[in-house]
């Protein structure tokens, strides 16, 4: 075997290694919120005197959020097409547009806690509010670390091209992105949709 | 002033330093050695050795030994504690007060708790693991090695934290597990709590990727022919193990992010007013805990699977049923949380379904038991120290499990819940079979790593301390218990009668000390007997496993040549068939040492040692720089070197020449 085909054989099965182990790495997240869901479904009904979910949320105020973060997921899912097809500039325009929604949803989703902090409805108002804060802010920074992940990745493709380890790279990123997608699906659908029709 | 020195370091202050003579004892051993390993070093000018071979070490071999370096200094430390309890309980009657008083004695349980689990017997698991995995299923590294190197720096930081408390501050008086709403701010308002936080986080996220790197690894870089029925029971076992670390600490990573947010940010979740529910903690930290405690006992379970066969000289007896028992215990360890807090009034028929559950369990269990016994049965037995370890394993962990199945009853755990007896029920399991069972293997695998055999006689001289220490330490705990001793108890009447059988627990701790005593002896002796002991054939044991075929010490690269492989106990089978030199040489690429790792168990150790204090410029930085110090580690290229295969064939025929 030359070195070349050697070489090409062992980064076959490193990525292959990478994917499962990101996988499983996906599914201990999972479990991180499954717990957080546990918690805001034991403590949901704790309001303590403070309000309930109908009372604070803004059903198509998040409606658009979610549309825009699945929106964020599709773009990544082009941007990793595009770099399966060596098309970087592409590539990198779908990126940005990823990173520009992704943003979009968190300042949006920050502006609402700020709102709800400013009204006296804080994390320390009650049981539930800290498990809504806790559930839905750790979503929030899954989401601010991917896009730190993502704006890594654009800077990588700019300098080094679509190498090898990028492309395993933006692979495991829209992984992780559609990931969040899901979870907040979960999220919009227990804690927001369900909070407020019950 | 104060608001200068508040931002500066937080709540950080000269008091911080210990007042009273027993912590400041405490203190000075912990500054002290550090201090004084590092003027030897500097004196024998080692530094750089250290460094480049294994501070920025890649490779699992030398990233167990380290693991099992700290573990035991932590096993010393913890049993330090340890040994002051028992002290404490023996004096402490009647008109007598001991010697510590009611806020250092919890201190003390808490610590010994939460450093046995979590520095010593984690870490002798996850050394184990390192050493052996990758060998046994014949591989030349892990899936991601540098990872493995982050998990080991992440575990170091943590332990580090938790001994800092020593030195500056105080550590929780919450127990191991830090129940709220005594672990709340309001109730424990200073640095302890915190410092038990951080620590397990840290470390516990090092396990969670350690948990990850090790799945992959098992499940894909196996010799060729090696499929998932051939894979020796030790490998088994911890795939089981880490599967659990993959649903289980997740769970502990969110549970202790809440108690965080109830302690910083005043938010409700375990609170005893505004809403909070401290029950949930206790639910969620058990369903972390309870499979915590099968993670610890399974690779375990492993050793002694291989160290019975091997010194039976017979295949394992019914490996399939070993396998099943592994996946049944790794399923139902999730279903039996609830046993640990029956008492909290859940309900009649909720305890009943986790008190059958947990009878439950034992089945899976006796199945192994009885799969060695049989193994032994008509094996020729030879009784080396590893086997000694597993005989004391059977009779002890029976004892042990007997007590736990009572337990398992609720009507009688209402009578038995948080006794002694409980103590002692659980220190039998995890003494006689974690313990025990790391002893064996290290013992076992000693050779293989170091290239020398221990001095037998002096293993066995601990080995028989450890078990009549351990009889007499705890037997008199079960007995206690029903006469209704409470555990934590730094103080009790005179006139309940416990006073003698503490004396005679106290007794047991010192012979289990003078164990640990001819433990550290019988490393140093064979250390300087290391010519004479020298294993030359790489198989001391005559063993069954693929990691005994390579000459002792394991070479960096593991294996030389491409193997393949057909039957499970496949040394042994080549042995049988003499076809022992067999496969292709081929080129390899080894990953290049990297200090990174370190790098960010230090800065993660900066950053929870900030959170503790409140030096909030500190955490901030080091959370940046982490993140950096990760993207520039994405950033790098060339992160291996290329070994063609002449350069090994070359490197191999010196190696088996030496040997
Ligand atoms: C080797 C000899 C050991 C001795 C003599 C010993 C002794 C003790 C004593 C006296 C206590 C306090 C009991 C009480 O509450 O009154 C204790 C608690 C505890 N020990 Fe050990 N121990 C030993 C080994 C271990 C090991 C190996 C582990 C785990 C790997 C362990 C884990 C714990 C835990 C989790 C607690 C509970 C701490 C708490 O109450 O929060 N111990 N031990
Ligand atoms: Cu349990």
């Amino acid at each position: 075997m030359s070195k070349v085909s050697f070489i090409q054989e062992e980064m076959a099965q490193r990525n292959e290694k990478a994917v499962i182990g990101f996988w499983i790495y996906l599914m201990t997240d999972c479990v991180l919120f499954a717990s957080l869901f546990a918690t805001y479904a034991v403590l949901h009904k704790n309001t303590y005197g403070g309000p309930g979910s109908k009372d604070i949320f803004n059903l198509p105020y998040v409606l658009v959020e979610t549309l825009i973060l699945l929106t964020s997921s599709f773009s990544a899912g082009i941007a990793t097409y595009s770099a399966y097809l060596y098309k970087k500039a592409q590539t990198v325009i779908f990126l940005i547009i990823t990173i520009v929604l992704g943003l979009t949803f968190l300042i949006m989703e920050l502006s609402e806690f700020s709102h709800l902090i400013r009204i006296g409805d804080s994390f320390r108002r009650s049981g539930f509010l800290s498990s809504y804060f806790a559930l839905v802010g750790t979503h929030g920074m899954h989401i601010l670390f991917g896009l730190i992940a993502l704006s890594v990745l654009v800077c990588q493709i700019m300098i080094k091209g679509l190498n090898r380890n990028v492309l395993r790279r933006i692979n495991l990123i829209s992984m992780f992105w559609h990931f969040l997608d899901v979870v907040w699906i979960f999220i919009f659908t227990i804690v927001y949709l369900m909070g407020v029709i019950k | 002033m104060y608001l200068f020195s508040f931002l500066l370091l937080g709540r950080l202050t000269l008091k911080a330093i210990p007042s009273d003579t027993i912590t400041r004892g405490g203190a000075l051993l912990v500054l002290l050695a550090p201090l004084g390993l590092a003027a030897l070093l500097t004196y024998k000018k080692k530094w750089k050795w250290l460094y480049k071979n294994w501070l920025t070490t890649l490779d699992p071999k030398k990233i167990g030994v380290m693991y099992i370096i700290l573990a035991s200094v932590m096993l010393v430390r913890a049993g330090v504690d340890a040994l002051m309890m028992r002290l404490q309980q023996a004096t402490s009657a009647g008109a007598s007060n001991g010697f510590l008083s009611a806020n250092h004695f919890q201190q003390v349980f808490s610590a010994h708790g939460t450093i046995m689990i979590f520095f010593v017997a984690m870490g002798l698991m996850f050394g184990l693991i390192n050493l052996v995995v990758p060998l046994q299923i014949g591989s030349r590294d892990v899936a991601f090695p540098f990872l493995n190197s982050v998990s080991f720096w992440l575990y170091t930081a943590g332990l580090i934290i938790v001994n800092l408390s020593l030195v500056l501050g105080t550590f929780s008086i919450a127990g191991w597990l830090a129940y709220p709403p005594l672990s709340e701010l309001k109730y424990s308002p200073g640095v302890g709590v915190d410092y038990w936080i951080w620590s397990l986080q840290i470390a516990g996220i090092g396990s969670l990727l350690s948990g990850i790197n090790f799945i992959v690894t098992i499940l894909k870089m196996r010799v060729k022919g090696m499929n998932l029925m051939k894979m020796p029971v030790f490998t088994w076992s911890v795939l089981g193990a880490l599967s659990l670390v993959i649903f289980a600490f997740p769970i502990l990573t969110a549970t202790l992010l809440l108690l965080t947010l109830d302690r910083n940010l005043g938010t409700h979740f375990f609170t005893a007013g505004g809403g909070g529910n401290a029950m949930m903690y206790v639910n969620l930290i058990w369903a972390w805990g309870h499979p915590e405690v099968y993670i610890l006992i399974l690779p375990a379970f492993g050793v002694f699977s291989e160290v019975v066969a091997t010194f039976s000289r017979k295949a394992l007896f019914g490996y399939k049923t070993m396998v099943w028992a592994i996946w049944a215990i790794v399923l139902l360890s999730f279903t039996v949380w609830l046993h640990h807090f029956f008492t909290m009034g859940a309900g009649a028929n909720v305890n009943a379904f986790f008190g059958i559950m947990t009878m439950i369990i034992a089945i899976p269990t006796g199945v192994k038991i009885f799969n060695w016994i049989f193994t032994m049965y008509k094996g020729r037995i030879s009784f080396a120290t590893p086997m000694l370890w597993f005989m004391g394993f059977v009779v002890l962990f029976t004892i042990g499990g007997v007590a736990g199945v009572i337990m398992a009853i609720p009507a009688a755990d209402f009578q038995l819940h948080n006794s002694l007896f409980l103590v002692a029920h659980f220190h039998t399991m995890i003494v006689s079979g974690v313990l025990f069972g790391y002893f064996a293997g290290f013992t076992y695998w000693f050779p293989k790593i170091f290239g020398f055999k221990l001095n037998e006689r002096l293993g066995k001289y601990a080995f028989w301390c450890w078990l009549v220490g351990f009889i007499l330490a705890f037997v008199p705990l079960y007995i206690l218990g029903m006469m209704g001793a409470t555990r934590r108890l730094n103080h009790y009447p005179s006139g309940l009668g416990y006073q003698p059988l503490f004396i005679v627990a106290g007794i047991g701790a010192g012979i289990i000390a003078l164990g640990v005593a001819f433990q550290v002896l019988q490393i140093g002796y064979s250390i300087y007997k290391r010519k004479e002991y020298k294993d030359t054939t790489g198989d001391p044991w005559n063993a069954r496993t693929l990691e005994w075929s390579i000459p002792s010490p394991a070479p960096f690269y593991n294996f030389a040549k491409r193997m393949e492989v057909s039957t499970k106990d496949a040394f042994w089978e080549m042995k049988q068939r003499k076809s022992l030199d067999q496969g292709e040489y081929e080129d390899i690429l080894v990953p290049k040492n990297s200090p990174i790792g370190m790098l960010i168990g230090f800065t993660s150790l900066a950053f929870g040692f900030a959170f503790v204090w409140h030096i909030w410029w500190l955490s901030g930085l080091s959370l940046i720089a982490l993140i950096s110090i990760v993207i520039y580690r994405l950033s790098q290229d060339n992160i291996e070197s290329f070994i063609s295969k002449d350069k090994l064939r070359k490197l191999d025929i010196s190696r088996k020449a030496e040997g």
